[in-house]
């Protein structure tokens, strides 16, 4: 079991991605924001532990479904919902919107909306930080999907074979949009690719937060001492399907009960009681996320678009021509 | 090197374009397939001697992995690095197209502006050798119609030399395409501070009775044809664009409105190509004036055909342009 300190941030990250995800769907659900929207619900426990074993300044690739990556790697609620609504106050000035966060202040480099397109692009992070000795390493998450496209095997390959300063995060949640992994993925396990690129791989039970977070501390201790990449399978689960408005029909009942009776929320925070952390403690934190997510979401309604003309700056390092 | 040759190669151009980038900023990093001189350099030679001079960390041989080659130029990028990947042929971009498209160019947008990709692709292609459909495309009008990409071809050297140097400093991502049958062919050379900037059309040849719009080995093939018409008293004006985008419309249009007549000249396929929207500026500016529509040289709509009797009759040609250019003066 993590130390006490560890699972009260893990479980801080945790809850308020948990809220803030119930929050999205809710104002989505009652019309007053408009976007796709890629749910996290359930796989908060594996962001939160492996952000909490990095610092601010290590580097961040995640993709579309990534709202559980990136507040926990640290964005300000506020900035990010900005950026969800649109709004000039976003965090890429409305320019990327959910699919495309961008936010270097918390190392948050590249999310992108192209299945396993961040695993080159991680290395390259990774590439830079060797270079330059920084001692900085780069989280790289994706879906079990992504070991089906070519980049996953480039990327892999090139990372172990220049020992880069790599964690590939994994985040099996046992579909790839619609279809269930056994249908589509040759290996039984994300693990048996990396073992089979000769890189260290670890699978584990993503949604236990210490054995997440024990996992994700070895591998950021085994890149920043020069040893190379990592490929953790962090096994979790998906409640609310590829993405809102998917009755995830196609998972099978017995396997989502199952599912939701593992919700690694409520264990986690079962957890902090067993150690003898109080229910008021717990309801403070739970209340502090709360009150972020509402001023977060509020200041997104009320902030204004970006002017139209906005689409001619940052195309190129000079402004476009009208 | 104690004495500076009078003429130099365009593959040693590019390398030593790469050298003083090198050498004037460590954040220039080089990767490629075969790059590094325990691998032999480089296919063609382009990069032979730069890691002995600046060492396999900066001068990377790569996995053959296009995707991973770019997206680790991407990456180092976005950290403030300068890095140059060779994808050895312009066909093998397609198998990059994701991180190039999607990702080198979209980044500084999609980020609001906090992030840029100053990266430079190098790419060689060419048909004219016998390689076939892919190995010798010329791709460059998929990558203009990609906002936020740059797109620089050199006709000679001394200006592969300066223009390639300012596609590794650019702040954007910049791809430079280099033509294999040109290689090895000479020109003047460069003094060692020579940079071409970005964006800047030349006009090697003046003239007055029509503009020849043109840029990598194009060039050299309108310069043939001009040379011979001079004999018959036609005047052609030549406008090498060097970047091919976002291109030097001021000059285009300076040229087209003082002659009245234009031919746009490319390798590439005619179809969709390059000269439909120079074209296109052109007649959007200058209708009116103009003596003639304006006229496009570009190869036949077809793979680059294998055997040299119909890889001849596929290509643009001198006769092509030449022919054109007569039909447009009437």
């Amino acid at each position: 079991m993590a130390d006490k300190d560890v699972l009260i941030d893990i479980f801080t990250r945790a809850d308020l991605i948990m809220q803030s995800d119930i929050k999205f769907r809710k104002m989505i659900g009652a019309g007053q924001l408009q976007i796709v929207y890629y749910p996290v619900r359930g796989q908060e426990v594996v962001s939160a532990a492996m952000m909490a074993a990095v610092n601010q300044e290590d580097y961040l690739v995640t993709i579309y479904r990534g709202l559980h990556d990136q507040l926990a790697k640290g964005i300000p609620s506020k900035d990010l919902w900005a950026e969800f609504a649109g709004k000039m106050a976003g965090t890429c000035k409305g320019k990327g919107g959910p699919m495309h966060i961008t936010h270097p202040e918390t190392g948050v480099m590249v999310t992108t909306g192209i299945v396993g397109s961040g695993i080159p692009i991680a290395n390259g992070l990774g590439l830079a930080s060797q270079l330059e000795k920084d001692d900085k390493v780069t989280v790289c998450c994706f879906g079990d999907g992504a070991s089906n496209i070519g980049a996953f095997h480039e990327g892999l390959n090139m990372a172990q074979v220049w020992k880069l300063p790599v964690i590939f995060l994994c985040q099996n949640n046992l579909y790839s949009e619609h279809t269930p992994m056994a249908f589509a993925t040759s290996s039984e396990t994300i693990k048996q690719r990396g073992d089979g690129l000769g890189m260290r791989s670890v699978r584990v039970n993503g949604n236990d937060a210490s054995e997440m977070y024990a996992a994700a501390k070895e591998a950021v201790e085994y890149a920043r001492a020069g040893n190379g990449p990592t490929l953790i399978e962090a096994m979790t689960f998906r409640f609310h399907g590829h993405l809102l408005g998917d009755t995830s029909h196609y998972i099978p009942e017995e396997e989502m009960e199952q599912a939701l009776k593992d919700d690694p929320m409520p264990i986690l925070r079962q957890q902090l009681l067993d150690m003898q952390i109080s229910e008021t403690d717990i309801a403070a934190i739970e209340a502090k996320n709360a009150a972020t997510i509402e001023e977060a979401a509020q200041f997104a309604l009320d902030a204004p678009y970006p002017p139209g003309d906005e689409y001619r700056i940052d195309v190129l390092d000079v402004e476009i021509a009208a | 090197m104690s004495e500076k040759p009078a003429e130099i190669m365009f593959a040693q151009a590019c390398n030593m374009a790469m050298a003083k980038a090198m050498a004037d900023d460590p954040k220039v990093i080089l990767m490629g397939e075969d790059i590094a001189d325990e691998q032999g350099g480089g296919v063609f030679k382009v990069t032979a001697g730069l890691s002995a001079q600046f060492g396999t960390d900066r001068v990377r041989s790569t996995p053959i992995s296009e995707q991973a080659i770019v997206g680790a130029a991407v990456g180092s990028a976005l950290v403030g690095y300068k890095p140059v990947a060779e994808i050895m042929l312009m066909n093998f971009i397609t198998v990059a197209m994701d991180q190039i498209v999607n990702h080198a160019a979209k980044l500084r947008f999609m980020s609001g502006g906090q992030t840029s990709v100053p990266l430079t692709i190098r790419t060689t292609t060419g048909a004219g050798t016998g390689l076939g459909g892919q190995h010798s495309d010329m791709l460059e009008a998929w990558l203009a119609h990609v906002p936020g990409l740059k797109v620089v071809a050199a006709s000679n050297p001394a200006d592969a030399y300066g223009l390639l140097y300012s596609s590794i400093m650019d702040p954007n991502p910049v791809i430079f395409i280099e033509n294999t049958p040109t290689y090895f062919t000479k020109g003047p050379a460069p003094a060692p501070d020579h940079v071409v900037p970005l964006g800047k059309a030349s006009v090697p040849r003046e003239g007055t009775d029509i503009s020849l719009i043109t840029y990598g080995r194009g060039v050299g093939a309108s310069h043939a044809v001009a040379e011979k018409l001079a004999g018959e008293g036609i005047s052609c004006e030549i406008v090498d664009l060097r970047t091919i985008a976002p291109f030097d419309e001021e000059t285009v249009l300076k040229s087209v409105a003082k002659t009245k007549a234009a031919v746009v000249v490319h390798e590439a396929v005619k179809n969709f190509g390059t000269g439909a929207e120079i074209s296109s500026r052109i007649h959007e500016e200058l209708f009116s004036e103009l003596k003639a529509p304006v006229g496009r040289v570009g190869s036949g709509y077809a793979p680059v055909p294998f055997s040299p009797a119909i890889e001849k009759a596929w290509m643009f040609s001198e006769d092509d342009i030449e022919r054109e250019i007569r039909k447009i003066l009437g």
